[in-house]
């Protein structure tokens, strides 16, 4: 199976509008700063959630702390996978308990990934709210599983793929939809 | 198979395991220990599957590792606990096993006093089997603890001077220790009274001391061996008393040494035998870290063994 | 049994006579009537030996056929039929049945059921001592009256110096010589398997070539203090050849014998095979050079004979702990390819001096009348096809047991036909009775 890309969907400035919309909604609704703390879903949701902690601190002048998740422990399809994923550490210098998580992720699918990420948040602590923040929402939900703060809505098939690139981690900022040829 | 995959079914022994393997078991171990640390001790992992520890030694630290590792992971444990060899018993081994097995155990962690016995049941099982200690073979788990507890404190494994010190002869910790650093580029040398050191032992690739002064110039890490006191009956040492002044690790040793020695003892300690209690106790010493790294190492295991599906 | 058999076309090696080459083989009547170039068949039944070795029967010195007591492993029927199977006309059969074979009634027993069931020569030893505990003498000359044609108390080293040598001394009155399991059993402690490079390795206690080699020393002075003849069963060290080499050298009644494992295997194998019980033997195999060793000593005489040690095993003794499992490998069935895959085929040793270290001088040593083609001697001829290409498949043995570290292994050489007192007994593998 091979990948094509087909469409570029964000540049770097839509992503840079995206990111900053969200950071404004997520400050207008969290009026308790001080109380909020952003968690990135290892990879590119951790990048993500750094970014979004620098705006906030851009509306703020308050940097809120972030951790990193990995949920890799938590999936419900390991069983059915022959390769046993590498764990990373997950890496939360501070605690969740009684405060307002933003749980932060490229795209949202099926919704497993955050339903293993909640349980993972839980695992750590009890927080008075966990919010999820998505930079692209394509659809195709498999669990109750919605986005508070959504950068770009994507219809797309089963075929497609979306591929968000991130400078910290693949050197640009653009997502595409790519389709998987057989 | 990717390369975050152990190509095993079963973990006997570090020989033989590349040094690829033994990193990802690391790295993972170094995930692992952050659940270790946490307030609430659980990830659902292993959730449904089940590991069966068969003891047929005593050794209440290694088993209760296990265990703890499997929970943490959510893996139902068993344990069979007997101090009587399987001929004394009049149940074989295989029986045992082959019994435990039809009961839908995923994994069966085994101790035994006979080398080889992991690798027999290995052979004859179709569940997972992880060595914790057969006969005079190897130790995998606390060698593997060994490494992950030197490298989390000097960064790195690859060119360090480790020293293992005492009954080499008889420890299976010895020989996991020496096949997982020699494949790990450790430089290794071990150090003891003749009458325990094994039979041209220099051919596994160390460097061989009866002088245990000399030995530790050279060493930047100490492991060292409990003394299994009854070895003196066979003749093996002459008294613990010698054995202390010649061979025990001791704070005037310590003070001639290199000034950051790291020291690690598998435990359990013969307090005064093999090392003073200043020293054990000292800030040089990684004992405790040792055990708590065990655990996640054995989590480590237990998630890439049986992590994937099949 | 009057039925004349002309062997013809084949490779004749006789050793006692100093006879390597072309020749036919007549038997008549159970007794070798001619041999000979272009022998005219005359109305006998002529089987073709083109491309063949016609043999002396094979002489196996050393073997273990359980019965009486632990039939479930071997008894004579199946194990005199693996010999016939292997190539093998004779065997000798140890005393560690249960009980032990240490009385004129006990051996009278054996023969009997020889008689009865067997289908090639078996001639029994008895214990030396009582029990095979090492403590009191057995009747050696009431044992040798009754069929016994050696002593020994194999399996269990007779540690008692002293006794020992009154063995011998007293057995050597009756004609008798003794087969001594050597090992000095507090220097070979509880060890499973050499003590070497892969014992340290494998973390199995080791028992070194050095505890074979100092009961060996001290046999030799026996049989210097004595004149008695001391025959050394399963030469396993290099140390001992050095010491049977030296004790020939000297004109002591000293014999030896090696097996068809210790001149193919090494220690490695417990490593290779991950502690397969099957590579499990007391002695146990040893290392490169004393594997070395044992070839040249085979090659040049300082070692007499070989013996298979077949030592039959269930699963239940061998599908256990290496430390807990029963010494010993069934080995009548894969000797000769063995030795002529190993042995012959690389060079070790050419077809005649084989084919007399397992027939004439196992025979001579024992003063057994086999092991020769003279005439009037008894027709026991094994006809070895040296080409055939076949794989070990325990399976197919005809010993009840099935403890082979060879099994799969590729060979090269069988025993074609096994021909007791004139009779056919085997044929191409298969037991025709």
């Amino acid at each position: 199976m091979a990948l094509q890309e087909k469409a570029r969907i964000m540049d770097e400035d839509a992503i840079r509008r995206a990111l900053s919309r969200i950071a404004h909604e997520i400050a207008e609704r969290n009026l308790d700063v001080d109380n909020l703390v952003f968690i990135g879903i290892r990879r590119r949701g951790v990048p993500l959630a750094e970014r979004l902690a620098a705006e906030i601190q851009r509306i703020e002048q308050k940097k809120p702390p972030v951790g990193v998740l990995d949920i890799t422990l938590y999936r419900d399809d390991l069983t059915t996978k022959h390769d046993t994923p590498m764990v990373h550490k997950t890496d939360v210098p501070f605690t969740v308990a009684g405060k307002d998580v933003i749980l932060v992720d490229d795209v949202l699918y099926t919704g497993r990934t955050a339903r293993a990420a909640l349980d993972a948040v839980i695992d750590l602590g009890r927080p008075r709210t966990i919010q999820l923040a998505v930079l692209v929402d394509r659809g195709h939900r498999e669990l109750p599983i919605r986005a508070d703060y959504v950068g770009k809505n994507v219809p797309t098939s089963q075929r497609e793929v979306i591929e968000v690139r991130l400078a910290e981690v693949d050197g640009v900022n653009e997502v595409w939809i790519v389709e998987k040829t057989d | 198979m990717s390369e975050h995959t152990l190509a095993r079914k079963d973990i006997l022994g570090l020989r033989g395991m590349s040094r690829e393997e033994i990193t990802l078991i690391l790295d993972t171990a170094a995930s692992m220990l952050e659940i270790v640390d946490r307030d609430i001790k659980k990830v659902p992992t292993l959730r449904g599957k089940s590991v069966l520890t068969l003891f047929y030694e005593p050794s209440t630290r290694t088993r209760s590792s296990f265990e703890l590792a499997a929970k943490y992971l959510s893996a139902d444990t068993l344990s069979i606990s007997t101090q009587t060899s399987s001929v004394q018993k009049g149940e074989t081994l295989l029986d045992t096993a082959r019994n435990i097995e039809v009961m839908g155990v995923d994994t069966v962690v085994i101790r035994h006093s006979a080398s080889g016995a992991s690798h027999f049941l290995a052979r004859h099982l179709k569940a997972h089997v992880i060595n914790a200690g057969d006969g005079m073979n190897e130790h995998p788990t606390q060698g593997l603890l060994d490494m992950f507890t030197i490298r989390t404190h000097l960064g790195r494994l690859e060119g360090l001077r480790v020293l293992i010190v005492g009954d080499i002869l008889h420890s299976r910790v010895a020989r996991s220790n020496i096949w997982g650093l020699l494949t790990m580029g450790a430089r290794v040398a071990v150090a003891g009274p003749a009458t325990l050191l094994p039979p041209r032992v220099a051919e596994l690739g160390v460097d061989v001391y009866t002088d245990l002064d000399l030995a530790l110039r050279h060493a930047d890490v100490v492991n060292v061996l409990r003394l299994q006191l009854e070895r003196q009956k066979k003749g093996l040492f002459a008294s613990a008393r010698e054995y202390n002044e010649f061979w025990g690790l001791t704070p005037e040793r310590l003070r001639a040494s290199q000034p950051d020695l790291l020291v690690l003892h598998p435990g359990p300690m013969n307090r005064g035998v093999e090392i003073t209690s200043e020293v054990a106790d000292g800030p040089q010493a990684v004992i405790l870290e040792q055990v708590k790294n065990g655990v996640a190492v054995r989590m480590a295991i237990l998630y890439l063994l049986m992590g994937g599906g099949e | 049994m009057s039925e004349r058999l002309l062997i013809r076309g084949g490779t004749v090696i006789d050793p006692a006579h100093g006879y390597h080459g072309p020749g036919d083989v007549l038997v008549d009547n159970g007794v070798i009537a001619a041999v000979g170039v272009n022998l005219d068949a005359d109305g006998a039944k002529v089987i073709d030996a083109g491309g063949f070795i016609v043999a002396p029967g094979f002489v196996d010195m050393h073997v273990h056929l359980r019965e009486p007591g632990e039939e479930y492993k071997e008894d004579i029927a199946s194990g005199t039929r693996a010999a016939a199977a292997g190539g093998f006309t004779s065997v000798v059969c140890m005393a560690n049945t249960r009980p032990p074979i240490d009385t004129e009634g006990l051996v009278r027993f054996v023969l009997e059921r020889v008689r009865q069931t067997g289908v090639v020569n078996v001639f029994p030893v008895a214990a030396i001592t009582r029990g095979l505990e090492g403590k009191e003498l057995t009747e050696a000359g009431s044992l040798r009256a009754a069929g016994a044609v050696a002593l020994s108390d194999d399996g269990h080293p007779v540690a008692d110096a002293e006794l020992m040598r009154a063995a011998v001394q007293y057995a050597a009155m009756f004609g008798l010589p003794v087969i001594d399991h050597c090992q000095d059993s507090s220097l070979s402690a509880d060890g499973v398997m050499h003590q070497g490079y892969w014992s340290t390795v494998l973390g199995l206690r080791g028992q070194p070539g050095e505890a074979e080699a100092l009961q060996v020393a001290r046999d030799v002075m026996l049989a210097r203090m004595t004149g008695a003849h001391i025959h050394i069963a399963h030469v396993s060290s290099r140390h001992s050849v050095e010491l049977i080499r030296r004790a020939k050298e000297e004109g002591l009644n000293i014999t030896a014998e090696v097996t068809p494992h210790h001149l193919v295997l090494t220690d490695a194998i417990v490593n290779d095979m991950g502690y397969d019980t099957n590579t499990k033997t007391n002695p146990p195999v040893r290392e490169e050079a004393d594997r070395r060793a044992l070839r040249e000593a085979l090659r040049d005489g300082v070692i007499d004979a070989v013996a298979t040690d077949h030592a039959p095993h269930q699963q239940d003794d061998k599908l256990v702990e290496y430390e807990y499992a029963a010494p010993g490998i069934v080995g009548l069935e894969t000797a000769i390819g063995l030795l002529s895959t190993e042995l012959v085929e690389p060079g070790w040793l050419d077809w005649g001096r084989l084919v007399a270290a397992m027939s004439w001088a196992p025979a001579r040593l024992l003063g057994l009348r086999r092991g020769t083609l003279g005439v009037g001697e008894m027709a026991d001829i094994t006809i070895i096809d040296p080409a055939y290409r076949w794989v070990v498949d325990p399976q197919r043995f005809y010993s009840k047991s099935r403890n082979t570290p060879f099994a799969g292994r590729s060979l090269v050489g069988r025993a074609h036909m096994t021909i007791v007192a004139g009779h056919v007994v085997m044929q191409e593998g298969k037991v025709l009775e």
